[in-house]
């Protein structure tokens, strides 16, 4: 399967060409990598690159990774852990940074036994002071290294949001192009477990209007391992979202390296009747709610849309020509979320192709509360997305 | 000699002026001079080096036009933002040139230097060249930064200089992460992160300088005391102002900052110690004769008198002119004359940073990203602008 029947190697998404064939719904799209000949203009070293990572139909029970080797069951932080490796092996300059990553083996041991294989100039347990090892991992990148900064909450990166801003996401502006940032941000954020309200924080409303950064969210182990990988090759900065919630779901990933575009955003399962676009830990409360919907006769498009810095417009756009009804489901807060930045960039780009007002689900403005049914209460549930589909699509 | 009483000591080797040098050029020579700095080093937890200078003829003469170079393009702004051509924040360095200059001398261009936002100077001194300054200070695309950055972001790669940082301390983090690459690059050069009195309370530079000690970067903390955080003098901002002791476990060095060959012992000190034992923080204790900046008249938090005290007893260009005509190294004429290209030179480089067009309008769009997306946003009526899709 590893071999794709489209005979187009060119991106998909920002840059590319609009493809000719309609996306089918009723054909079985397998979890495909479609990897590219050498030379590819996507990959930084010309290597195997998957493009187009497309999700398996929410109906089929396990996605088979179209690997010709069969692939390897993961965990997310594994996966996270695999692209670590990979790259720091590939690339001498690549350096990782944070509380607890080194000896410790990292508090959701994304880094685990990275310190024993890579050292500890490679692998450093910082003190608790966001806001210089930010700063320090920008300087370092601004002369040549490409370091990885985790925080260990995302959170917790608000004492960087200085750093973030002002340095990493606009020194290449302000020099006038001399220097490159090629950091890569990462940590879990979103809202776990009763965490409480100061650990359960959804950055990526913050940092979105930063000019100069790039941002995506991760969700499954697959692109989990591509999109960190890809991160790193960047040259931009970029902030990548995880959820502490998903750290531990398992997929099969391939054996063969494989890369995610960054800028792409995800086609979980083709519909026709409304696009529903979702990313991180909402895209599972998505496609559950899929299965009742599907149940009781919608069709519904799910997208990831995993860049949440720039949106991947041309996907999105395509699939709302298509279905001409949205919904946005986030995990953001109503106010100044990514949902409300891309409800404004859907209306100002596709107005004409909407029937229906562009719906968008958020979580409630308040502080996370600890007690559970609060917690639960403060995130979209399967059963509101359910109502709001049948509320569009009247 | 008027002269000899500035000085404690005379090289034997150097007969006393006599009146036939007049008709020779000025000194280049690179035979070496011993002078002693003007104060003796204070140190905190380290030797501090030797009171005695080694330079020469050459260098003297060189600190001397540097510095003058850097005065006049200093004052050269002063005069270009009141008539409006220089716009926003300008922070001017007159009065501090020998910090830039002395540091300069001490290392090399493998080294690297990080400051704030007072940073005309330190630009000059790590080869920037006055047009492609004066055009960034009035955001014409020749500037260094293409007209995109202005006063308080000059930046020099090519020459190791990173900067050109508006907001107050956030540099010094950035400077330790330099001084990390070197150290993972296994470069044997140093970091010299420039911050004021004011940016010394700053949280970020005692985090910066815990993860510098701890993990031996060859960071030098190189605090320039000009002893006024804008408007606040340094007693009133900092229940302790003796910056060179603040690093606690980290070595200090306090340095007569208007004396360029102190600064130039100290740098030379402190880039020995930190490549090879880890953070060091030297205090220049400097002065600015502006205002913060040009938004700031500066003598309503001081009296002219200290002004022009200082001025009087401590400016660093004349400390230099009063060794040259020392150790004859050139005439009171020939000086004069040096000051007055230098003034021709600022002036014509002036002239052609004027000529440089402002940026076009495109380039708002270049440089967000390294690798851009090709996406242009536009604004909300649709007239001027549109996004346009890939």
């Amino acid at each position: 399967m590893a071999t794709a029947a489209s005979s187009s190697t060119t991106l998909r998404g920002v840059g590319a060409v609009a493809s000719a064939k309609p996306r089918s719904a009723a054909a079985p799209v397998a979890r495909s990598a479609r990897v590219a000949a050498k030379g590819s203009a996507g990959s930084a070293r010309g290597r195997l690159v998957a493009r187009n990572a497309v999700a398996a139909k929410a109906d089929e029970a396990t996605a088979a990774a179209g690997s010709k080797s069969g692939g390897h069951e993961v965990l997310m932080f594994e996966a996270l852990r695999e692209a670590l490796i990979e790259e720091m092996k590939l690339d001498p300059t690549v350096c990782v940074m944070g509380e607890d990553v080194g000896h410790y083996g990292g508090s959701y041991k994304v880094t685990k036994g990275l310190s024993d294989m890579f050292g500890d100039l490679r692998v450093l347990d910082t003190p608790i002071a966001e806001n210089s090892f930010t700063g320090m991992g920008v300087g370092a990148a601004m002369k040549g290294l490409r370091p990885v900064v985790e925080g260990m909450n995302m959170g917790f990166l608000l004492l960087a949001y200085n750093q973030i801003s002002n340095n990493c996401g606009m020194l290449h502006y302000t020099s006038g192009g001399q220097f490159k940032i090629p950091v890569v941000i990462r940590g879990p954020g979103g809202v776990g477990r009763q965490l409480g309200a100061e650990h359960s924080q959804r950055l990526e409303s913050y940092f979105q209007s930063i000019p100069g950064l790039q941002m995506v969210a991760c969700s499954t182990p697959y692109n989990a391992k591509g999109l960190f990988k890809a991160a790193i090759r960047s040259e931009n900065p970029v902030v990548l979202f995880e959820h502490v919630l998903l750290y531990n779901l398992k997929e099969k990933i391939p054996d063969e390296e494989y890369i995610c575009c960054l800028e792409e955003a995800e086609m979980v399962r083709p519909g026709e009747h409304v696009t529903i676009l979702t990313y991180s830990r909402m895209r599972y409360h998505v496609m559950q709610a899929a299965k009742t919907l599907v149940n009781k006769g919608y069709d519904p498009e799910v997208i990831d849309i995993r860049s949440l810095k720039p949106f991947d417009l041309h996907t999105i756009g395509n699939s709302i020509k298509k279905t001409h009804r949205v919904l946005i489901v986030e995990e953001c807060m109503r106010t100044g979320g990514i949902g409300a930045s891309l409800r404004s960039a859907i209306i100002d780009n596709f107005w004409d192709y909407l029937d229906a007002p562009v719906m968008c689900l958020s979580s409630q403005d308040v502080p996370t509360p600890y007690a559970a049914t609060l917690e639960d209460a403060t995130v979209v549930q399967p059963a509101q997305i359910v109502a709001a589909v049948e509320q569009i699509c009247q | 000699m008027a002269a000899a009483a500035l000085l404690r000591r005379l090289p034997a080797s150097r007969a006393p002026a006599t009146a036939f040098m007049a008709a020779r050029p000025i000194s280049d020579s690179t035979a070496s001079l011993t002078i002693e700095t003007s104060v003796p080093f204070t140190a905190h937890l380290v030797d501090p080096p030797s009171r005695d200078v080694t330079t020469s003829p050459a260098e003297l003469m060189t600190f001397f036009r540097d510095m003058s170079v850097m005065r006049r393009m200093e004052i050269a702004a002063d005069s270009l933002y009141k008539a409006k051509l220089i716009r926003g924040f300008c922070h001017l360095y007159d009065g501090q040139e020998a910090v830039a200059v002395g540091m300069e001398a001490a290392i090399t261009r493998n080294d690297s230097i990080i400051t704030a936002y007072r940073d005309h100077c330190i630009y000059l001194a790590r080869g920037g060249d006055l047009v492609s300054a004066f055009a960034e200070l009035m955001g014409r695309e020749a500037g260094c930064s293409r007209g995109k950055g202005g006063s308080m972001h000059f930046y020099k790669k090519d020459a190791n200089f990173y900067g050109g940082h508006g907001i107050v301390g956030a540099q010094v983090p950035l400077g330790c992460g330099l001084a990390f690459a070197q150290k993972y690059k296994k470069e044997d050069t140093a970091t010299f992160a420039l911050y004021g009195d004011g940016a010394a309370n700053q949280g970020q530079l005692f985090e910066a300088l815990n993860i510098s000690a701890l993990w031996k970067l060859p960071a030098i903390l190189v605090c320039e005391n000009n002893h006024y955080g804008m408007g606040t003098a340094e007693w009133r901002a900092a229940k302790s102002p003796a910056y060179y002791k603040r690093g606690d476990y980290v070595p200090g060095l306090k340095v007569d900052g208007m004396d360029v060959l102190a600064v130039k012992q100290a740098c030379k000190f402190a880039k020995d110690h930190a490549v090879a034992n880890g953070p060091i923080v030297l205090e220049m204790d400097t002065y600015r004769y502006h205002g913060h900046s040009m938004s700031d008249p500066g003598s309503t938090y001081r009296t002219r008198d200290e002004i022009s005290g200082v001025r009087q007893e401590r400016d660093p260009i004349e400390r230099v002119r009063k060794l040259i005509y020392a150790y004859d190294l050139a005439t009171a004429a020939e000086l004069k004359d040096m000051e007055k290209e230098i003034r021709k030179d600022v002036d014509a480089a002036i002239a052609k940073a004027k000529e440089s067009s402002m940026p076009d309008t495109s380039e708002l769009f270049t440089n967000v990203y390294k690798k851009g997306f090709g996406v242009e946003s536009f604004g909300p009526d649709r007239k001027e602008m549109r996004a346009t899709l890939p």
